[in-house]
This record gives structure tokens, sequence and C-alpha cells, in this order.
């Protein structure tokens, strides 16, 4: 049996480990809030440049840059994987990997070569275990990027794409729905999917006067298109990782107040035991000395 | 009188929205401006100096490379950054000029990514220094 110092003991273990959920699901709530800030932030450009390139595509030839076109055979492809740095947040990081595993052996029955580069500590530490070709691994870079540091990785890409070196691009990432569903998203970077132009809306839109060529613009703007998406994804990425991380740890500030529950009764009921095997033993001891 | 809306939005945030009477620009093609009653209009920008005129009050921005679009006497330039005269720390702008200066002075003859690298900076730090002067 338990001796009521031990149970004792193990309550106070669960109370620490407690405060410990309990801490850093507040922490996730605080930089939950900021990276939402980010993404509210992030909003409007995003919105502003979704319009201006749709309204460019609905005018150019679709295949005036070699970004846009189809490489005739692919066999070199490539994923941007996403992951966060940190673990205890739930399923959170299961899942991306577990997709990018997918991912990985339908690549290989199609006969594809496929590489990678990771965003993330614990998708580098995964893949690089099991000897997946990794190009570059980004790690403790969430909340550190900017549009410059991810022009360069859309650079890098591109460039590889125009090279040859890459015949499709594909990125992984989490996309934010609510605080309770977070979703993994799989994109197609490259060749880029020309944005679908609506019928109606394209008799309202107006003629622009471009300066230099709607073409010359396109040029300028496909890169920026990638980057877009790219930096999209990283805030995406972030904010689900607290919204799992916040679930997870209130999870488990919930189970340490089962446990302690459970573990007081046990306490109180083997005190009452202890009382009441006392009790009877000196009873038991006065009946003796009466007979005698 | 007619107005201009001018919004000057980077991936951070939302530098600029407000109303202004004109706004010069610097194009790919050349500095641009815009009054009231513009036709619709997309250009790229270049690094350089964005400037309006407000309620008889001249700003300056410097901005990073970008487009804008103007259409129905809105404005709107996107930029991956840009910065008022105003907030721009002129000793740190300064060194990131040396800084740009001694790389481009390594890559010399260099033909590659660096090279084009060290060169924006160099551009981007002289627009910076440009626009604070003016502040």
């Amino acid at each position: 049996m338990a001796t009521l110092k031990d149970i004792l003991r193990k309550i106070g273990a669960v109370k620490k480990t407690q405060q410990i959920t309990r801490a850093m699901n507040m922490v996730a709530a605080a930089k939950l809030r900021s990276t939402q800030g980010k993404v509210e932030a992030f909003d409007p450009y995003a919105a502003k440049f979704a319009e201006v390139l749709e309204n460019l595509a609905s005018r150019i030839d679709p295949d005036i840059h070699p970004l846009l076109v189809k490489k005739e055979s692919v066999s070199q492809v490539e994923l941007l994987h996403f992951t966060a740095d940190r673990g205890l947040c739930g399923s959170f990081n299961a899942q991306l990997i577990h997709r990018g595993e997918k991912w990985l052996s339908e690549q290989r029955d199609q006969g594809n070569e496929a590489s990678m580069t990771v965003v993330g500590k614990k998708g580098r530490d995964y893949f690089k275990k099991r000897d997946v070709p990794i190009t570059e691994a980004h790690v403790q870079v969430y909340g550190k990027i900017d549009m410059s540091f991810v022009n360069q990785m859309t650079r890098q890409l591109t460039d590889r794409f125009l090279n040859d070196e890459l015949d499709e691009v594909y990125m992984m990432y989490t996309r934010f729905v609510s605080m309770a569903r977070q979703e993994v998203m799989l994109v197609k970077l490259l060749p880029v999917e020309p944005p679908q132009v609506d019928e109606q809306e394209e008799s309202t839109r107006s003629e622009y006067l471009c300066e230099p060529s709607a073409e010359e613009l396109m040029i300028d703007l496909l890169p920026k298109h990638i980057s877009v998406q790219i930096y999209n994804a990283f805030l995406q990425n972030e904010v689900s990782e607290h919204a799992a991380r916040m679930a997870a740890m209130d999870n488990a500030t919930k189970n340490c107040k089962e446990l302690i529950q459970n573990l007081t009764l046990a306490y109180n009921k083997a005190r009452q035991a202890a009382i009441t095997a006392e009790l009877m033993d000196i009873v038991g001891g006065a009946e003796a000395i009466k007979t005698a | 009188m007619a107005v201009l809306h001018l919004e000057v939005v980077t991936p951070e945030k939302v530098l600029v929205s407000r109303e202004v009477d004109t706004v010069v620009a610097p194009g790919t093609e050349g500095e641009f401006g815009i009054l009231p009653g513009h036709i619709p209009f997309l250009s790229g920008i270049q690094p350089g100096e964005l400037r309006y005129e407000a309620e008889g009050k001249k700003e300056f921005l410097a901005v990073t490379e970008g487009f804008s679009e103007v259409s129905e006497d809105r404005v709107s330039v996107l930029v991956d950054a840009a910065e008022r005269a105003t907030d721009i720390d002129l000793e740190r702008a300064q060194s990131a000029l040396e800084r740009a200066r001694e790389r481009l002075a390594r890559e010399r003859g260099a033909e590659d990514v660096d090279f084009v690298r060290a060169e924006t900076a160099l551009r981007r730090a002289l627009v910076r220094i440009k626009v604070a002067e003016k502040a």
C-alpha cells in the first residue's frame, strides 16, 4: 500500500507540473495574440497583391514567363516543409511530419526524386535521421523573418527551377482555421498556377495604363507572388503552432487537476483507514486490559 | 476639390492611409507624379523616395522595391519595406552604407547574387540617407 507520505509527494509533483503547463498555456496565448496581429497586418498587403496579380494575369499570355511554364517531364521535386521549432504542442508536428512522409512516398512511387527544404527544428531532426535529402534547413527563424529573408528563399527555389534542377516545388504548412482547428495544407509553388479569373468580374475591371508593360510587370510580380505565399505560410504556421500548444497545455492542466483530485481522495481514504486502524488497536488494547 | 487616398502598405503594416493632394513615387521607369483624376495606372517601384503633399505639408518616405496601383483616386503602394523620413535612424543608415560599400568593393567583378545583393543594399542605404536628410 502506498504510504501517506508517498501520496503527498505525488500530489506535490503533479501540482508542480500543473503550474508549468498553466504557465506554458499563458505564454502560448500571449504569443498567439502577437502573431495574430502580424497576420492581420499582412492581410491588406496580401489582398491588394492578389487583386493586382489577378488583374494582370487576365490580360497576358500565360506562357509569357518561364515560371509559369510546366516542365514536360517531372523527375525532380522539392517540398518546402514547415514544422515548429519546439514540441509540447499536441499532434501539431506529428501531423505535418506524417503528411510530409506521405508526400515523399507518393513522389517515390511516381519515380520522382524528392528533396526538401525544411523550416523548423522538429522537421529537420526527423527527416535528417531518415536520410531524406535536405537542401536547406531554417531553424529558429519564426518571428524573425522579414520580406527580404523570404525573397532570398524564393530566389533560391526559382533559380533552381529555372536551371532545371527542379521540375516542381510544393509547400506544406498548417493553416489556422480557428482556435480548435488547424489544417495541413499542400500548395504547389512552382510552376506558378495562374490565378483563376472570374469572367463576370473581368468585365467590370478597369483598363490600366502599365509602366513598364503588363508583361514586364508580371515578370517582377511572379517571384513576389511566391514570396507572399511563403510569408503567409510562415505566419499561418506560427499562429497554428501557438494555438495547438495552447490547446495541448490546456488539456494537460485539466488532466493535472483531475489527477490531483483522485490523489487527494486516495490520500484522505488512506488517512481515514490509518486512523480507524489505530483506534481499533487502542480499543482492542483497552478491552484486553479490562478483561485481564 | 478632389483628393487622393494614399495607402502605403508593407507586409508588416499599413504605414500610411490618408487623404493627400499629390503623390510623387519612384517608378521603375522613372519618377512619376499622381494628381486627382489620374487614369488607372500600374507601375513597378524601385528603391527611392516617395513624397506626398497633404494640407500644405510635404512628407517624405523611403521605400524599397514593390509596385503601385492607381484607380479611382486611390493610390496603393505595395513595397517590401517603407520608412517615414522622421523615423530613419541616420547613424544606422550611414553604417549600413559603409558596410554595403565594403562588400561591394570585395565582390567587385563577381557577377553573382552576392554582388547584386550588395548593390541593392547600397542603393537602399543611399536612399534612406537622402530621405532622412529632408526630415
